[in-house]
């Protein structure tokens, strides 16, 4: 516990690049992501690992980032919703969202984005029932959850369509 | 040219009349466009945007939409009641309409050319000669430094080509790709981390701190008290957590029980001392021979969170220079409102507070934006020249943001032969529906009650009936009854603060309403889609009520065991958007929406496919409401304080909905965002009797409500 609470250097890898914090060991990944590395799209929803608005993908595992502290992912590939694609150039899903109009507020797309790609990558053709429970730990308050459901499973086909558009 | 004619002015340009307030043309080739209402997650200043382009002849991707400014940004009040398109599109319409003539008349004068002669082209103007300029060659904001005069007229709908085009959101590509574009992901230099040590219940007081442990921990700035309010600064946010968590262990706290009894909320309700008021009534009691029956049924709602994903966050600085002594970055619904208030809590003048709109998580009425942004001022008046950002835990969000209130609704109905209405009572008990900072005598900030000499935000007001009213929104019965009385029992406590959720009283009375009209049909032996149109003229009115029951085949089902169908229909507020909801439910286990099938009106839309957002989301946070969502209590404090204790509908839940928007016909627009509320309800509460044969008059309509519903 000691040792979890002195400030120390630590290397992650995040979205590809290696990147060096300094804070204490036992600080959530969410707070190391969005504060020490100016990574502001994985978002804090409620701290417990019950909305999913702060998923990343750890070795490509869903993974809630807001209980997740950060000696657990040292020497493994933390990937956000940054490191999927940009707004000039976005990954198959978040095209799909914004092709569909997929949102409202937008505050838990981030963590639906990660979840439906953790989804895609062990299942490249999911049923709409599927795509719901893969969504379920995502809590959305706007309701827009239907056409969440339509626009991952429009990206679904072109992904499968065209496999290389994931590079 | 023709002469000006002279139009009305919409109310928001008459209180900010000059043109260059609401807008700017840049040399670059943008229109830069400063509405006074706020980005809710609604899409509002996209269909703005289409106003304004529409008006002035440009593309959208030339239009900037500017965040709302204290000081620079027309004072339009509050983004709330559905009202942003009717207000802020009214105005942009006008002002964009004349700021276009502007521009003429300096490019006629240029060109040599009469104004009326020119054309514009995404900014070009252009004249029959072939010569041509641009809104940027001319740029110049003495053009618009002028009173708008209300002597253009704005385009004719049937001339719109942006407006009514269903054009993608401007904010989404970068909300959805992770850049930073909320209040929570402010990172100004210098910025710290504060978080608030709430009490542990209502009315408790602070008696006991020691703060040497949490002060004692590196990267802790400082420790805020004042009385029963208490805060905590750290360079990061991460010290600030654990801080917070130190603060709460070494506080001792005097509790004592000042809420109602959690098992009967109604009696309560009922019995609580209440100011009665009737809101409208219109003819008398029917001569006894007429009548053939008396009904009477009572409802209940409880009380509701907003229950937003993103809780509560602001970032306040203040200055140790010159220049505005505080400035404040919130996701408000009103920038003026909270300056004002802000300025009330903190004995400054309003010219020595900036406050500036950041976007935030969805935004359902009144929750904790503006109260955060007084926790972020105070935290940030003990480290000037640090911008503080200070977001609430989900904790607080679900516990001590402002809730929808509860509230128990009794309707009786005299009844002629044939199930007619002859004469409608609807009674209301409950808390109001706004303590929104500039409503209260109190200052309407949660921390002020917890600072020495802080006074408890007096109970609700009820707004007028004129502006739709509170709690007696849509209780005025949207039927050609011959007679009704409306009647408003309004609690004078408040033992959990109450204030503005999406629809306001609309949800509970449309629910009650709606759920007595199937009741009455019911007894009567009638369809309930014949009942209503039986008493419904208003023709708009028929149609959604029709349009719904044809698209989603009424009457056609084939009987299934344990599936049920239900209409609930209103027109939000009795004068904004009409909607009619047909719902599909499964009753097993549990309730089970399958289908929700909506008819909308709402005159001109602005952008379609984000019509049909607002209302597809307002049915599914509805049904969310009316299945599942309930705020628990104790007699100290609220226990549903996590997703686990307050649940709401999740993907594997959720109904499939399909909207038809009905044509415009040249109608002026309504809001749309709040319409579905009530008619979901109404519709689902409807199917689970057609499922079950069990009316179930208590919400949330959960699988122990319909046990407790069903005949001994």
């Amino acid at each position: 516990m000691d040792d979890e609470r002195a400030v120390v250097a630590t290397a992650v890898l995040v979205n590809g690049q290696r990147r060096e914090v300094r804070t204490e060991q036992d600080t959530a990944l969410l707070y190391v992501l969005r504060n020490h590395l100016g990574l502001k799209g994985t978002r804090f929803g409620c701290g417990l690992g019950l909305c999913g608005a702060c998923l990343v993908l750890v070795d490509g595992l869903v993974t809630y980032s807001c209980d997740t502290p950060l000696w657990a992912v040292q020497d493994k590939e933390v990937t956000t919703v940054e490191g999927l694609g940009t707004s000039d150039q976005p990954h198959p899903v978040t095209r799909a969202l914004i092709a569909g109009q997929a949102a409202q507020c937008g505050y838990c797309l981030s963590g639906v984005i990660i979840a439906a790609v953790g989804l895609l990558g062990r299942n490249a053709d999911p049923s709409d029932e599927e795509v719901r429970a893969a969504l379920d730990g995502n809590l959305c308050r706007c309701g827009a959850h239907n056409r969440i459901v339509r626009a991952v499973l429009e990206a679904a086909a072109e992904l499968r369509a065209d496999p290389e558009r994931t590079a | 040219m023709n002469p000006p004619q002279v139009i009305g002015l919409p109310p928001s340009v008459v209180a900010n009349p000059r043109l260059g307030d609401w807008l700017r043309v840049l040399p670059a080739g943008l229109i830069e466009v400063r509405p006074g209402k706020v980005e809710l997650g609604q899409g509002v200043l996209t269909a703005l945007a289409q106003v304004a382009a529409e008006e002035l002849d440009v593309s959208l991707a030339r239009v900037r939409m500017m965040p709302a400014v204290t000081g620079l940004s027309p004072d339009e009040g509050y983004t709330s009641g559905s009202l942003s398109v009717q207000h802020s599109g009214a105005a942009l319409r006008l002002v964009c309409a004349e700021a276009r003539e502007q521009y003429l008349a300096a490019a006629a004068a240029r060109l040599g050319v009469p104004a009326d002669k020119l054309t514009v082209a995404d900014g070009q103007i252009l004249a029959p000669n072939g010569r041509a300029s641009s809104y940027w060659e001319l740029a110049d904001a003495g053009l618009l430094d002028r009173p708008a005069t209300g002597g253009y007229q704005p385009k004719p709908v049937s001339a719109y080509r942006v407006v009514g085009a269903s054009l993608p959101r401007l904010d989404l590509p970068d909300k959805l790709t992770g850049r930073p574009r909320y209040a929570h992901d402010l990172a100004p230099d210098g910025l710290c981390y504060g978080r608030i040590i709430r009490p542990p219940s209502r009315g408790a007081t602070l008696a006991h701190l020691d703060p040497a442990a949490a002060l004692a921990l590196p990267g802790v700035l400082t420790v805020v008290r004042d009385s029963s309010f208490l805060g905590v600064v750290a360079e990061r946010e991460e010290v600030a957590l654990r801080a917070a968590d130190r603060l709460r262990a070494d506080a001792s706290w005097e509790r004592r029980p000042t809420l109602p009894d959690p098992a009967d909320l109604p009696a309560f309700l009922r019995s609580a001392a209440a100011e009665t008021t009737v809101l409208a009534e219109r003819g008398g009691p029917p001569p006894p021979g007429q009548v053939a029956a008396s009904v009477e049924a009572t409802y209940h709602r409880p009380y509701l969170a907003h229950a937003s994903m993103g809780p509560s966050s602001a970032t306040a600085l203040v200055s140790d220079q010159g220049g505005p002594r505080l400035r404040v970055w919130s996701h408000t619904q009103g920038v003026y409102p909270l300056r004002a208030e802000l300025a009330r809590a903190l004995g400054l003048a309003e010219d020595d507070i900036t406050v500036t709109h950041v976007a935030g998580a969805g935004c359902y009425g009144h929750n904790g934006a503006d109260d955060v942004a007084l926790d972020a001022a105070l935290l940030a008046m003990a480290v000037p020249g640090r911008p503080v950002q200070v977001t609430w835990s989900r904790a607080d969000e679900l516990g001590w943001a402002p809730f929808g209130p509860a509230a128990v609704v009794r309707l009786t109905a005299e009844a002629d032969r044939t199930g007619n209405v002859l004469f409608w009572r609807h009674q209301i008990w409950g808390n109001g529906h706004t303590t929104r900072p500039g409503s209260n005598p109190a200052v309407a900030l949660l921390a002020a009650g917890h600072r020495a000499g802080g006074r408890d935000i007096e109970a609700a007001a009820e707004p007028p009936m004129s502006r739709g009213g509170g709690a007696g929104r849509n209780s005025v019965p949207g039927y050609d009854f011959p007679g009704y009385q409306i009647v408003n029992h309004r609690l004078l406590d408040m033992p959990l603060r109450t204030s503005a959720l999406r629809s306001l009283g609309a949800f509970v009375n449309v629910f009650a309403a709606e759920s007595f009209m199937d009741e009455l049909a019911t007894a009567a032996g009638r369809d309930p889609v014949e009942y209503r149109l039986a008493c419904l003229a208003d023709p708009r009115a028929r149609a959604v009520v029709e349009a719904a029951a044809r698209r989603s085949g009424w009457g056609s089902w084939p009987p299934a065991e344990s599936i049920g169908h239900g209409i609930g229909f209103a027109r939000y507020k009795n004068t904004s958007a009409y909607c009619a909801v047909v719902a599909e439910v499964a009753a097993v286990t549990e309730i089970r929406v399958r289908r929700l099938t909506i008819a909308v009106d709402a005159g001109l839309i602005i952008n379609p496919d984000g019509a049909v957002n607002q209302v597809e989301g307002g049915a599914i946070q509805a049904t969310s409401w009316a299945l599942k969502e309930q705020v628990r209590f104790d007699r100290y404090g609220v226990t549903s304080d996590s997703w686990e204790t307050y649940p709401i509908l999740r993907f594997s839940e959720v109904p499939a909905v399909d909207v038809e928007l009905l044509p415009g016909h040249e109608n002026p627009a309504l809001g749309i965002g709040e319409t579905a509320q009530g008619p979901t309800a109404a519709a689902i509460g409807n199917a689970v009797y057609d499922a079950l044969g069990v009316r179930v008059r208590t919400l949330p309509l959960t699988a122990e409500r319909v046990l407790a519903a069903m005949p001994d």
